[in-house]
């Protein structure tokens, strides 16, 4: 059920016979639903994970578009001591009158050197970035075209070729839980058998929990749901995190043409749920979820982002105490550097010729008594 | 140089001579084939690849047993070397083979001295065999060759190319080891892909020059085989120890949704390829180029790290012994000299010393001198001193006797006026 028939079905009737109790105010949701066309989404999702599993050829098949048309591999040599970059492509999708403004960005280098030790600071510099931008333009005087660059989601690709989880993933996931929704997946899941997927899912979740990893989980259904609409999303939630294929040629298999991976032994389908969970994969990020990714990236990750801004401000200007209710985004919106030294000049000044103020008092106080 | 490698040249001054009937040492292969059946054969392989890679997979599949590996844990800090050996039988030939694992290759955040503990276990292999050819007393052929004969490098699946950690070690391991790179999990990569990837890594190895085996041309046996095969170098293998029912039989298999890979099938992977190279064909090759390439070239190295070599400084061929001769008389030349030196420096401090002494003792004995001189001093004057006194006191003893006398006197002549009145008076 999409939400709009959902919604649709329970606005009252005029035969009803009920017309003086009939306000009007249930078709609210329809007048949102028709703002929000013409105003248009945008996502950003992230893709972070080693080279060669797969980030670009999931990307593709997701939003079933070419992506990445020319881009250059590097050489292992040259990846020897190659730093972490950070890309980002941006198209424009539309889909029944819904336009979307999709932002992928990319972390090509991640884990490929021999040397990562804090290869995930550019990628966290990358999403502060976004986060100090928006707050500034938040908090500008002109706030009508405020550009929404934050990261609402990132996939993080773990390989399938081990027993579970390794250092670099862990310290990865855990620099980046409180500051974006993460999501793990299993990447080319093709070369695992089911039990062998299922054994390792169990173990990825066991190991998630023992080390304290806060991935984004889904929220709970409502209580009044049917429970058929329970069961599955209980079906979903004990399926993370997902093991995905992707492909980015289309196969001809029983009479129809289907993206998949053509091999000798047979051929995989990238969207049989039996295969993969590439359609769960699409079903909560694109088709139900993106909008809660949106809401917990503002409400809960920029919102700590920008408590943490303000207070490491706020401690700077302790001094004042002639302000009584802290306003400290005006210095903000035009960040001089020149401003800001003076401000630190006069704050130290203040702070000397208030504990000189404070001495005297004191002498005072003794020669009184 | 291997000395098996070159063909018999015939030697000048050597003439060959034609056989009138049947000797019988044709027979000397077969001699050669007994003796080493009897003494059994020795092999080592080294498999270097990512924790979960399918190492113990793929050596449980190649030979047909079960290694009883346990799965590591992707939290080793540092790379470490399992050796296992085992002995094998198959009809009447014996095999004693050693199985290493790395454990925890590729799973730390800084992977820049992940090849030194493999390279380090290598070079201990071949340090062990000279020491023991070095020996005074040796038994080769009752040692047990740790030396590795063939390192199968697991290379992951990525599709794209070679990972920076495996170029930095192979480079590290081509001088050292016979390199047979296998692509690992070849079920994840179609067949297309495949051969892309296959081009591109051996273009990387090629284009940074690193060596890995090739398969021997020399022999015309095997050459044609041989020459195939190195064209489907690396081996894209797939490992099960599972069966599954394909057709009436079971199979070493992988069962997926969407299809079963064979591992024996060679439309699936290149499982087959690797075996019978590796095991049917040039095991005993891998053996001899271990010997006489690695081995020979680590043996120089080393002995030339000592100072030996093979040509004296008037480029006349000098044999170890005299080298060895000449490198103790050097020694025992630098010892003597040293232990003179020791010599003469105890000797300079000891007299230093007693020249600290003798002018300690000088002042001592100084100021026992001067000591002693004012001692006397004082003496003296207290004994004039004493010399006044007794003058003053003799004095007045003398004054005091006149005194004495003189008042006695009066005393008596008193008396006797007395005396006289006294008597006068009377009468």
């Amino acid at each position: 059920m999409t939400t709009s028939s959902r919604y649709r079905s329970r606005a009252p009737r005029s035969e009803d016979g009920e017309e003086k109790d009939y306000v009007g105010f249930a078709t609210l949701p329809n007048q949102v639903h028709r703002k929000s066309v013409k105003k248009g989404f945008d996502f950003t999702l992230m893709v972070a994970g080693e080279s060669g599993l797969g980030k670009s050829t999931l990307v593709n098949s997701l939003f079933l578009t070419d992506l990445h048309k020319d881009r250059k591999l590097l050489n292992a040599e040259e990846r020897i001591s190659q730093t972490v970059e950070i890309t980002k492509h941006t198209v424009d999708i539309e889909e029944k009158g819904v336009k979307l403004k999709l932002t992928i960005v990319d972390t090509p280098g991640f884990g490929d050197a021999v040397n990562n030790t804090e290869c995930w600071r550019a990628v966290t510099g990358y999403i502060d970035q976004q986060f100090e931008h928006y707050f500034r333009d938040e908090s500008g005087l002109n706030r009508k075209n405020i550009q929404d660059n934050r990261v609402h989601c990132c996939l993080y690709f773990i390989p399938p070729f081990g027993h579970g989880l390794r250092p670099v993933d862990i310290e990865f996931m855990k620099a980046l839980q409180d500051k974006v929704n993460v999501v793990p997946l299993i990447a080319k899941a093709d070369c695992l058998t089911p039990t062998e997927i299922k054994k390792l899912k169990e173990r990825l979740r066991e190991e998630i929990d023992k080390y304290g990893i806060k991935i984004y989980q889904f929220p709970d259904c409502d209580s009044d749901e049917d429970e058929d609409f329970k069961r599955q999303d209980k079906e979903l939630k004990d399926s993370t995190p997902f093991a995905v294929i992707g492909s980015n040629t289309v196969v001809e298999t029983r009479g129809q043409r289907v993206r998949g991976r053509l091999y000798p032994w047979g051929i995989v389908e990238v969207e049989n749920p039996a295969h993969c969970d590439f359609v769960k994969l699409r079903n909560i990020l694109i088709r139900t979820h993106m909008h809660d990714l949106k809401d917990i990236t503002s409400d809960c990750h920029y919102e700590n982002y920008r408590a943490q801004c303000i207070q490491t401000m706020t401690s700077k200007m302790n001094a004042d105490k002639r302000v009584e209710s802290p306003i400290p985004l005006l210095p903000l919106s035009t960040p001089n550097d020149e401003a800001e030294k003076l401000i630190k000049k006069k704050d130290e000044e203040l702070k000397r010729m208030q504990q000189m103020l404070q001495k005297m008092q004191q002498q005072m106080h003794e020669q009184d008594l | 140089m291997a000395s098996s490698d070159v063909a018999r040249q015939p030697d000048q001054g050597v003439r060959p001579l034609s056989l009138a009937g049947h000797v019988g040492f044709d027979s000397l292969p077969d001699q050669l084939v007994n003796k080493s059946i009897c003494q059994g054969f020795c092999f080592n392989i080294l498999c270097i690849g990512e924790t979960g890679i399918g190492k113990s997979t793929l050596m449980d599949t190649l030979f047909n047993t079960n290694f009883e590996n346990f799965e590591s844990s992707h939290f080793e800090p540092q790379v470490k070397l399992r050796a296992q050996t085992y002995d094998l039988q198959e009809s009447n030939v014996r095999l004693r083979l050693t199985v290493v694992n790395t454990v925890g290759f590729g799973d730390q955040m800084n992977k820049q001295e992940s090849y030194q503990p493999v390279v380090d276990y290598i070079d201990r292999q071949f340090e062990s065999y000279l020491q023991e050819e070095l020996k005074i007393k040796r038994s080769l052929h009752n040692y047990h060759d740790s030396r590795v004969h063939a390192c199968l490098y697991f290379i992951s699946p990525s599709g794209h190319s070679l990972k920076s950690l495996d170029l930095v070690t192979m480079k590290k391991l081509d001088s050292k080891v016979n390199i047979i790179p296998v692509i690992a999990k070849a079920d994840t990569i179609s067949k297309s892909e495949l051969h892309k990837f296959k081009i591109k890594i051996m273009s990387e190895l090629v284009s940074n020059g690193v060596q890995i085996y090739q398969f021997p041309l020399d022999d015309e046996t095997v050459a044609k085989v041989n020459t195939t095969m190195n064209g489907h170098l690396p081996f894209a293998v797939v490992g099960s120890t599972e069966e599954v029912s394909v057709g009436n039989k079971m199979v070493k298999a992988r069962q997926y949704p969407w299809g079963v890979v064979q591992v024996e099938n060679e439309n699936h992977c290149d499982f087959v390829k690797l075996r019978e190279m590796l095991i049917c064909v040039n095991m005993e090759d891998l053996r001899e180029q271990t010997h006489t390439r690695h081995y020979e070239l680590y043996r120089r190295c080393k002995l030339e790290e000592m100072g030996f070599k093979d040509t004296g400084p008037e480029c006349k061929p000098v044999s170890l012994q005299q080298t060895y001769e000449a490198k103790r008389q050097e020694f025992l030349v630098e010892l003597q000299k040293r232990e003179d030196e020791m010599r003469q420096m105890f000797v300079q401090r000891v007299k230093e010393k007693e020249s600290e002494l003798k002018e300690a003792e000088r002042e001592l004995q100084s100021r026992f001198e001067q000591l002693k001189r004012l001692h006397a001093d004082e003496k003296a004057a207290l004994e004039e001193k004493k010399r006044l006194l007794d003058d003053d006191q003799s004095s007045f003893s003398k004054r005091r006797a006149a005194a004495q006398l003189l008042q006695a006197q009066s005393l008596t002549a008193n008396g006797k006026k007395d005396k006289d009145r006294k008597n006068s008076g009377f009468m």
